[in-house]
């Protein structure tokens, strides 16, 4: 087991109460995989389910697999403009 | 074509004669700007925050979408990070095409997909001197600072 370390933003970082959560990664484990292994932290159980999440500057799917050494990001309902 | 996340003013004279040139017979802006209200409540300001590295990216993507989709000959957008005040500039979107469609066309576009895709995110100031996270798919989230 690796560990992956989260970027949280705006809201999300709020409910956390810091900017970066390290989350435990398994080999093969998907987007999917990495949002329950969150949630399921204490700390981050306040996160929604259905939050997007960023790999390498990408908006990911569910299934996209993870490695060590992407960047990863939850991101929050945008609202540029 | 140049997108660009800013700390400074934008300053949309500057954008509009950044795309502008004699072959092309139509220049489009477009100026997102801070109002003073929003669901009901007195807005005194807004900080914009991004997750930089990704909102650049994202933000050069629309723009090679618009070239591609619209044939636009020129396009240039800034959005700002940072505290802003009523009134304040917070996006602007110039494009500039021989025709009007083009031009009119790409900078709808452009807006339309930063306010679905763009990593920014607005903490809106209240005159009442609370502050909430506007999340266009529901209502605020509280902030806890």
């Amino acid at each position: 087991m690796s560990v992956v370390t989260v970027q949280l933003f705006a809201s999300y970082a709020d409910m956390v109460g810091k900017p970066t959560i390290e989350v435990p990664l398994n080999p093969g484990d998907m987007v999917s995989d990495l949002l329950r292994n969150l949630r399921s932290l204490p700390v981050a159980s306040t996160l929604p389910a259905t939050a997007r999440v960023a790999v390498n500057h990408s908006f990911a799917a569910d299934t996209t697999v993870l490695h060590s050494g992407d960047e990863v990001a939850l991101i929050p309902p945008v609202a540029g403009g | 074509m140049r997108s660009a996340l800013v700390e400074r003013p934008i300053d949309p004279a500057s954008l509009v004669a950044e795309v502008s040139a004699t072959d092309r017979g139509a220049v489009s802006l477009f100026l997102g700007t801070v109002r003073d209200s929003n669901d009901g409540r007195e807005v005194e300001g807004i900080d914009y925050t991004a997750y930089m590295a990704m909102a650049e990216v994202e933000l050069a993507r629309i723009v090679a979408e618009a070239r591609d989709q619209f044939g636009v000959s020129a396009l240039v957008v800034e959005h700002r990070v940072g505290t802003l005040t009523l009134g304040d500039v917070s996006v602007g979107i110039a494009a500039a095409h021989a025709h009007r469609a083009p031009a009119l066309d790409s900078v709808r576009y452009v807006i339309e997909e930063i306010k679905k895709r763009v990593p920014i995110w607005k903490l809106e100031h209240y005159r009442d001197k609370t502050r909430s996270w506007v999340d266009p798919t529901a209502h605020h989230i509280e902030a806890s600072r």
